[in-house]
């Protein structure tokens, strides 16, 4: 689905990203983990098409991102780190625009979304201001309108931070369910726990790779007990420092 | 090929923050007004109501006669004689009188030569002062010394009331500023909050953003221009003499190019207020001084006058001007629309091309 080589993203003599190599499979479950600043965001934006990279090539279903960038937007979603709908609109208006955005007729759209519409609990709150609502709803209503056209690749840029712990269970078991649908999810977090919900995962410091594999695998390796000890260990930070 | 069924998606988005934010509605429809009625009475450039002291020698029929006529105007009135005693100078200095008038003796005998003292602290009145009072002495009848009887006869606006001339100005300075500052705000507002990198992810193309934009301010920024256009007419009485079909097709080609103005500064400024500032900036002070609003543009220098050919203004001022004051057509005014249409032709597709650029 994803296939990067020798990606490189610099912002002047800063290079945000470094040489990452990557081959993301159908229905996968691919989390970035790393440190503010480590590199996570720059490289799903330029993975999503939102930043050029400096060199380096991503293919996404084959097509390059660059030459192809037009047929490779109608196949992603993307919800950002920062909650991005329109706070002046009605909940229904925002995926109303999306939807719209893309060409996707609406009602049959919303029609299939229906069950996930009820699962989040967002069903009879599609008339509300999306200004009124909890920070968890705006933040499910954000995947609902990236989810508008159906794209078999998603990215979610943080899609946790700022929810609460069970939010985030309900969240992942939808994120999950997406997952065994084919769809190939994108994942960055800074919540350790959260990382063993991926099937794989890629550390990432300083723009660079430092471990990258399946969780479990990655914490028999280095012999770790927990996401938690396993970051710390690869990132070189002892115990000691903490 | 840019497709209609987005752009509407956006135009209708753009609708429902319209009709939601108090702010935009007051930048549409009361700053308009506002703007308008301060203008409009601040920026009377007519004298009216100078006060004359008159000391009259001769106290004959004739000298009656002539300030009689002074007063009869509603442009002076006569301050009281016992302030006569002071000297011009005094009364000037405390600003008693901005003028007298002394009448020799023998006036209406042998003598016709009248002394008008002006106060020329602010040279402008002094220049209408003086004017005023030839044209009063003229119509009086009493022949001036040089023995030339000239008789001008003014156009279209034979009082020369200023507001035939600001009115039109007014609707061109507060319809650029408005509509820049639209959709200036309108996609700074979107990088602000984000949502700009949600529709930058989406296929929608640089092209359909920029025309789901401006479509709606496009009709509120029509409807700005009736708005202040009645307003404009109840208030200062200026006629309309043109056809109202020309005044719409030109107006929102104005209209048009000021939108496209603020597109092209939202794709520069980073934040609402720096776009609004810039909007402003780039509207507000040009158009007054270099659109020919307050200036002719033919007594300006040289460069000056080749800069006011990039000021959307100078344009549609020479249009409403005409439309309404001397009720052009079409052709008597297609230049300047072209030139309009042009303009934001270009700002367009620079706009468009920065857009682009943003994304890589």
């Amino acid at each position: 689905m994803i296939h990067t080589s020798h990606l490189v993203k610099q912002f002047g003599s800063f290079k945000a990203v470094d040489e990452i190599n990557l081959e993301i499979g159908r229905g996968e479950i691919f989390g970035f983990l790393g440190a503010n600043g480590a590199g996570k965001t720059t490289t799903i934006r330029m993975l999503s098409g939102l930043l050029k990279p400096s060199s380096g090539e991503i293919r996404i279903d084959d097509l390059d991102i660059v030459r192809h960038s037009e047929q490779i937007k109608h196949k992603l979603g993307y919800m950002s780190q920062k909650f991005s709908l329109y706070p002046d609109l009605k909940a229904v208006e925002n995926l109303q625009f999306y939807a719209g955005i893309y060409r996707v007729p609406f009602e049959p759209a919303l029609k299939r979304l229906e069950p996930l519409l009820e699962q989040f609990g967002l069903s009879s709150i599609l008339n509300t201001l999306t200004q009124d609502l909890p920070m968890g709803y705006k933040q499910r209503l954000s995947l609902v309108a990236a989810l508008m056209h159906d794209p078999p690749l998603v990215f979610l840029d943080e899609p946790t931070s700022g929810v609460d712990p069970q939010a985030r269970r309900e969240f992942w078991q939808v994120i999950n369910d997406l997952a065994n649908l084919g769809k190939t999810i994108i994942v960055s977090t800074h919540f350790m726990d959260e990382a063993e919900y991926c099937h794989r995962v890629i550390i990432m410091q300083d723009g660079r790779e430092v471990a990258l594999g399946n969780p479990a695998e990655l914490k028999t390796k280095h012999g770790s007990a927990n996401m938690q000890e396993l970051f710390l260990k690869v990132l070189g930070v002892s115990d000691a420092k903490l | 090929m840019p497709s209609f069924s987005r752009i509407r998606a956006i135009a209708e988005k753009e609708v429902f923050h319209i009709l939601r934010d108090s702010r935009t509605l007051a930048i549409i429809f009361l700053m308009p007004l506002l703007q308008l009625i301060i203008f409009g009475y601040a920026m009377n450039m007519e004298i009216r109501q100078v006060p004359l002291l008159v000391d009259d020698l001769a106290m004959n029929s004739s000298s009656r006669a002539l300030v009689s006529a002074f007063v009869n105007t509603d442009y002076f009135v006569l301050i009281a004689k016992e302030a006569g005693t002071l000297k011009p100078d005094e009364l000037f200095r405390e600003r008693r009188a901005q003028a007298t008038l002394t009448i020799p003796k023998d006036f209406g005998a042998f003598q016709h030569r009248v002394l008008l003292r002006i106060d020329a602290s602010d040279p402008n009145s002094a220049q209408m002062i003086q004017n005023y009072a030839l044209g009063i002495v003229n119509s009086t009848g009493v022949r001036t010394e040089a023995g030339i009887d000239l008789r001008a006869q003014i156009l279209y606006n034979p009082d020369l009331k200023s507001s035939f001339f600001f009115v039109p100005g007014l609707i061109a300075l507060i319809l650029v500023m408005v509509c820049a500052l639209l959709t200036s705000i309108s996609i700074s507002r979107e990088k602000e909050m984000g949502t700009m990198e949600q529709i930058l992810v989406s296929p929608v193309s640089a092209t359909e953003i920029l025309f789901g934009k401006v479509i709606p301010y496009l009709i509120l920024g029509l409807l700005d221009a009736l708005i202040i256009l009645a307003v404009g007419m109840l208030l200062f009485q200026v006629p309309f003499r043109g056809d109202f079909s020309v005044f719409l097709l030109f107006t929102f080609l104005y209209v048009l190019t000021s939108l496209c103005l603020g597109l092209l500064v939202s794709t520069v400024a980073k934040t609402q207020q720096a776009a609004m500032m810039m909007a402003l900036g780039l509207t507000l002070l040009p158009t007054l001084l270099l659109s020919g609003y307050m200036f002719p543009i033919t007594s300006m220098p040289v460069i000056l006058q080749k800069l006011t050919y990039i000021i959307p203004a100078r344009y549609y001022l020479q249009i409403i001007r005409g439309i309404m004051l001397k009720g052009n057509n079409i052709a008597q005014l297609y230049q300047a629309g072209l030139s309009l249409l042009s303009m934001s032709v270009l700002m367009l597709i620079v706009a468009a091309r920065r857009f682009k650029l943003r994304l890589s």
